[in-house]
C-alpha cells in the first residue's frame, strides 16, 4: 500500500506545531497502525530527521498508552478498538491519513503525538478507591455476596482503560465518562458503598480543576471508547453526585 | 563474593512463614516515618508493595517508565489468578497449589518459597475482593472459579478474560490513595538507569526524566526492583514494547547476582507471526485451552494442502484430526502445563503438520465446545429436538460470553472469524522465571535491595504454571515484603535522611551520563531496533523452545557481533536533554545485549532439560525433558565480572524437605 500521511508535528510543550505531509510505500495489510508509524520512523531516522514521537506500550488494547486522533476519531476508524488494534486491512491503498494528538485543554502535548495526561492520575488520587488497606486478617472473600447483574455491571465500568479518548471526542473536553465508569465501578459493589458519596464529590471536584469541560450529554465519548464504556455510568454518577450534594453534612 | 545465606527458616514446611514472621524485627510506625523506600516499577508487585509500605508509614517514591502507573504490563494478564481456596470443594488445598507449583516448575524452584507462595494466596484474594475488584461471580453472587495448565482443580479467579487489568487497577488505586495523601510520590514517565550502593547497602537510585531529560538522584533506605521480566530479548514476545531489563541489569552490573537467566516461558497459545515488520505478538489466553482442543491433521498431505491454501481446517474429517495433546496426556489433555504445550506444538510443526503459511500454526478449535454448551443451553430453555444450527447458535452465545473479547481481538489481528474457522496459534515468548537473586526476605545479595515479581527468580523454578504471575506479584508486595523489610530496615531507624551530594551518587551520576553520551555520540547508519531484531533472530533459533550445546556457543559469538556493531553503528537522533524515546530504546536494547550472551552461557552450562529449558542433548526416549537432578538441582547465581563473558557462577543448592524429587508426568 502506498499512503499520505499528514501528522502533527510539535517540537515542545511551548512550541507551535504544524501538520507535516509524508508519503510512505511499501505498507502491508497485516501491519498495525503503529507498526506502519514503525516504518515511517526507521525511515526517517535512516535519513537523519526527528522521528515522530507517539506514545504505546502493550500493543495489545490494554494498557491505554497509545492515543492519536485519526482521521478525525480517536482511536481511528474502527469501533471498540485502541489505535494499536487497528490494522492496515482497514485502509486504501492512496489514501491519504491525518494523524493528531489528542486534543483538550487538560492534556498538554509532550510532543508531537504524546500528550500528558496526568490529569487522570490525580481524579484518581483525588477518590477513585476504597480505603482499604493491605490488611492481614481479612473475611472470606465469599462471605458478602455480589449479585451478578451489580458484579457485571461494575465489570464493565472497571473496564476502562484511562486512555482519554473520551475527552478527546467531547466537543467540551469533557472527562465525565472516565469519572463516571470510576464511580459507577465503586458504587455498584457493597464494598464501595460507604464512601460513594466522598468519592463522587472529591472526584469531579478535582476534575473541574483539572479543567474539563462540562457533560451535555452528547455521547461521542461513549461512541468512541475503545471499551465501549456506557453513557449509563454517567447518568449514575450524576445521581450519586447530586444525592452526596444534598446530604453532605456541612 | 560467594552467594549470601538463602535465609530459609528451620522447621516444618507448613511452619516455616509463621515462624519467621515472628521472629522478624519491627520498625515501629513512629520510626517508620523516618525511612524511604524506593520502589521501580507499578505493576502487581510494585503497587502493591509501595501501597502497602506507605499505608505502614513508609516515605515511598514509586518510578514508573510509563506516563501513568496503571499502564505497567500487568494489565495485560488476561486469565486469571490462582488461590487455594477450595470454593469448588474439589480437593484443593495449600499443599496442593504447592506441589503443583513446585512440580509444574520442575522441581527448579526453591522450596520454601513456593509453599509460602501458596500460603498467602488465599489472602490475595480476599484483599481484592475488599478493593472492590470485580472478580466473575455465579448466580448465586459467590466468586466462580476456572481451571488452567497444569492443575487438575479449579482454582483460577478471573474478571473474564482481564483479570490483570482488573488486579492492577486494584493495586493501583490503593496506591494512588497513598499518593492523595502524600504518603507516596509518583515518579511517572521516569526511567532508573543506576543503583547506589553506598557502605555495602542500596542507598539510592539515579533515574532519568523521559519528559525533560534531566538526570536526577533519588536516596532512600532501601530500593525495591518490581521491574518485571526480561523477555523482550526476543525482540518479539508478548510483553509490552516498554519492558525491559535495564533497572535488573544495573543493579547486576552493581553486585547483585542474576539467577537462572535461561529460564524462559514460551507460551503455547499466541498469535503466528505474520511478517517482517511484527513489533510484538499477540497472546491469547490460556483459559481457552478450558474449551479449546488443539489439533493439527494426522496426514501429511492434509497438512501439505492447508499450508498451500487448498483445504481450510473445517475441511479435514473428525477421524483425520490429531489432538496430539489429548493423545500424548490423557491426564491433562489440552491442559498440560504451558512448555510442554509449547514443545508438543514445535515437534509437530517441525515434522511438517503445521497449518499456515509458513507452517508454523497448529488449531485451536472451539467446534466441539459450541456444541456442548448448545446441547447444555437446549436442556436449560426446554428446546426439544434442537437442530444443529440451533444449537450452533445457542452455544455460540455461551462461548462469546466467555471468551468474547479474545475473540474479537484475534479476528481483528488476523481478519479470520474464529467462530467460522478454528484459530491458528503457536507459541511466543512470554515470562522469565529467572531473575535477580533473592534470599526467602526477598533481599538480592546487595543488602538493602529487594526484588520482587517476575524480576526475581524464586517461585516459579524452571516454568511458570499459568495464572500464577499475578498471584506471586501480588503475594510479594500485599504479604511478603511489608514484613520481611522491617528486619533489615530496622538498623536505619537512626540512619537520618540519605544525602544524595556524597561521591558514590556522583559516580553513579557520572556513569549515567557517559553512558548516554556515548551512545548519542556513536551517530551510526541503523536505527535501534536494527540491532534488536538481529538479537532476537539468535535468541529465538538458538536459546528458544529447544537449545543444543552448538547453537549456544554459536549465539554467543554471534551476540557478541551484534553488540560491537551496535556500539560502532546505532543511530540515535535527536538530544540528550529531551523527550527521546530512541535513546530510551538504545539504552535498554544495549542492556538486552549484555543479558542475551548471560542467557546463552546460563542455558549452555545446564546441560539438562528442565522446564522450559530444553536441552536437545537431555531428553527421554519419548521426547520429554529430561532432568538431572544429581547434576543441576542448584539455582545458577551470576555475578558480574566486569563484561558479560566473564560471569562467575555461583551455586544455591536446592534442599527439598517437603517433596521428593521426581519425573515429571502428566499422562
Amino acid at each position: 500500500m502506498k499512503l499520505t500521511l499528514k501528522i502533527w508535528r510539535q517540537a515542545g510543550p511551548d512550541a507551535k506545531g504544524a501538520m507535516v505531509d509524508y508519503p510512505i510505500d511499501g505498507i502491508s495489510e497485516d501491519m498495525s497502525f503503529l507498526e506502519m508509524l514503525d516504518v515511517l520512523n526507521d525511515k526517517l531516522i535512516r535519513e537523519g530527521q526527528d522521528p515522530v514521537a507517539f506514545d504505546h506500550d502493550c500493543r495489545e488494547g490494554i494498557c491505554g498508552m497509545c492515543s492519536l486522533y485519526i482521521n478525525g476519531r480517536p482511536h481511528g476508524p474502527e469501533r471498540h478498538i485502541t489505535t494499536c488494534q487497528l490494522h492496515m486491512r482497514k485502509f486504501k491503498d492512496g489514501d491519504t491519513i491525518y494523524v493528531e494528538p489528542w486534543r483538550s485543554a487538560a492534556f498538554p502535548v509532550i510532543k508531537d503525538l504524546a500528550v500528558d495526561r496526568g490529569a487522570f492520575d490525580r481524579i484518581q488520587a483525588a477518590g477513585g478507591f476504597v480505603s482499604v488497606n493491605t490488611m492481614g486478617n481479612l473475611v472470606d472473600a465469599n462471605a458478602l455476596p455480589v449479585p451478578k447483574a451489580h458484579s457485571d455491571k461494575a465489570f464493565d465500568a472497571a473496564a476502562c482503560i484511562g486512555c482519554g479518548a473520551c475527552v478527546a471526542a467531547c466537543p467540551n473536553g469533557s472527562a465525565m465518562l472516565f469519572v463516571s465508569a470510576k464511580v459507577s465501578q465503586y458504587a455498584l459493589l457493597p464494598q464501595g458503598r460507604p464512601e460513594a458519596k466522598e468519592r463522587a464529590l472529591n472526584m469531579v471536584e478535582q476534575m473541574d480543576a483539572e479543567g474539563f469541560g462540562n457533560c451535555t450529554n452528547i455521547g461521542a465519548c461513549s461512541i468512541e471508547c475503545p471499551k465501549d464504556i456506557s453513557l449509563e455510568n454517567i447518568a449514575r454518577l450524576n445521581r450519586e453526585y447530586l444525592v452526596a450534594e444534598m446530604t453532605k453534612e456541612s | 563474593m560467594s552467594i549470601p545465606d538463602s535465609k530459609v527458616p528451620e522447621g516444618p514446611i507448613e511452619k516455616k512463614w509463621t515462624l519467621h514472621k515472628e521472629h522478624l524485627r519491627l520498625v515501629n510506625p513512629a520510626n517508620k516515618r523516618r525511612i524511604d523506600v524506593i520502589v521501580v516499577g507499578t505493576g502487581l508487585a510494585g503497587a502493591s508493595a509501595a501501597a502497602s509500605l506507605a499505608e505502614m508509614g513508609y516515605n515511598v517514591k514509586s518510578f514508573c517508565f510509563q506516563d501513568s502507573a496503571r499502564r505497567a504490563h500487568s494489565i495485560a494478564a488476561q486469565g486469571g489468578i490462582n488461590a487455594a481456596k477450595n470454593y469448588p470443594n474439589d480437593g484443593d488445598s495449600v499443599y496442593r497449589l504447592f506441589y503443583d507449583t513446585l512440580k509444574g516448575g520442575d522441581y527448579r524452584a526453591r522450596e520454601a518459597n513456593t509453599w509460602r507462595l501458596a500460603e498467602v494466596s488465599a489472602n490475595i484474594i480476599d484483599q481484592c475482593v475488599a478493593q472492590g475488584v470485580p472478580f466473575a461471580r455465579d448466580y448465586g453472587g459467590l466468586l466462580d472459579n476456572r481451571s488452567f495448565g497444569g492443575a487438575q482443580v479449579s482454582r483460577t479467579f478471573y474478571a473474564r478474560g482481564q483479570t490483570g487489568q482488573q488486579l492492577l487497577l486494584g493495586a493501583y488505586s490503593a496506591l494512588m490513595r497513598q499518593v492523595g495523601k502524600g504518603k507516596v510520590k509518583m515518579y511517572d514517565r521516569h526511567e532508573m538507569l543506576d543503583l547506589v550502593v553506598v557502605g555495602g547497602k542500596a542507598r539510592g537510585i539515579i533515574a532519568r526524566n523521559l519528559v525533560t531529560g534531566k538526570i536526577e538522584r533519588h536516596g532512600a533506605h532501601a530500593v525495591l526492583l518490581c521491574t518485571g521480566g526480561y523477555g523482550n530479548v526476543f525482540f518479539l514476545s508478548t510483553n509490552a514494547m516498554g519492558s525491559n531489563v535495564t533497572a535488573a541489569w544495573k543493579a547486576h552490573k552493581r553486585g547483585a547476582f542474576m539467577a537462572n537467566p535461561c529460564y524462559t516461558q514460551i507460551h503455547p497459545t499466541c498469535i503466528p507471526v505474520s511478517g517482517t515488520h511484527q513489533s510484538k505478538l499477540t497472546l491469547m489466553s490460556e483459559s481457552l485451552r478450558n474449551d479449546g482442543r488443539i489439533w493439527v491433521p494426522k496426514k501429511i498431505e492434509d497438512a501439505k494442502a492447508i499450508q498451500e491454501g487448498r483445504k481450510k481446517g473445517r475441511d479435514i474429517a473428525e477421524e483425520d484430526r490429531d489432538y496430539y495433546l489429548e493423545r500424548r496426556y490423557p491426564a491433562f489433555g489440552n491442559l498440560v502445563p504451558r512448555d510442554v504445550a509449547s514443545r508438543a506444538a514445535k515437534e509437530r510443526c517441525d515434522a511438517g503438520f503445521g497449518v499456515n503459511r509458513t507452517g508454523e500454526a497448529v488449531f485451536l478449535d472451539f467446534a466441539s465446545a459450541i456444541e456442548r454448551y448448545g446441547k447444555v443451553e437446549a436442556n436449560v430453555h426446554h428446546i426439544e429436538n434442537p437442530s444443529k444450527e440451533k444449537i450452533r447458535e445457542l452455544g455460540m452465545k455461551v462461548v462469546s460470553a466467555k471468551y468474547g473479547n479474545l475473540f474479537d481481538m484475534y479476528e481483528n489481528i488476523t481478519g479470520d472469524n474464529p467462530y467460522e474457522h478454528p484459530m491458528m496459534i503457536y507459541p511466543a515468548v512470554h515470562y522469565t522465571m529467572g531473575g535477580l537473586w533473592v534470599d526467602y526476605n526477598l533481599m538480592s545479595s546487595i543488602p538493602n535491595m529487594y526484588v520482587l515479581g517476575e524480576a526475581n527468580f524464586s517461585d516459579h523454578g524452571a516454568n511458570r504454571l499459568g495464572a500464577s504471575a499475578l498471584m506471586q506479584g501480588l503475594a510479594d508486595g500485599y504479604f511478603v515484603i511489608p514484613y520481611t523489610i522491617a528486619d533489615q530496615l530496622a538498623d536505619d531507624i537512626r540512619t537520618g535522611p540519605i544525602p544524595t551530594n556524597t561521591p558514590e551518587f556522583d559516580e553513579a551520576e557520572k556513569n549515567v551520563r557517559g553512558r548516554i553520551d556515548q551512545l548519542m555520540n556513536i551517530k551510526g547508519t541503523e536505527p535501534v531496533d536494527h540491532f534488536h531484531r538481529r538479537l532476537g533472530k539468535v535468541m529465538w533459533d538458538k536459546c528458544g523452545m529447544a537449545r543444543n550445546d552448538k547453537g549456544l556457543r554459536e549465539a554467543i559469538e554471534e551476540i557478541r557481533k551484534i553488540r560491537e556493531d551496535f556500539w560502532k553503528n546505532v543511530r540515535v537522533p535527536g538530544k540528550a536533554d529531551a523527550f527521546n524515546q530512541e535513546l530510551e530504546k538504545a539504552g535498554r536494547v544495549a542492556d538486552f545485549l549484555e543479558l542475551g550472551e548471560l542467557m546463552c552461557m546460563d542455558a549452555l552450562h545446564r546441560s539438562e532439560s528442565c522446564g522450559g529449558h530444553f536441552r536437545e542433548e537431555s531428553q527421554t526416549e519419548e521426547g520429554e525433558a529430561l532432568r538431572k537432578d544429581d547434576q543441576f538441582a542448584y539455582v545458577a547465581a551470576w555475578e558480574w565480572k566486569g563484561d558479560p563473558g566473564k560471569e562467575e557462577m555461583h551455586k544455591e543448592i536446592l534442599k527439598f524437605e517437603a517433596l521428593k524429587l521426581s519425573q515429571r508426568s502428566y499422562k
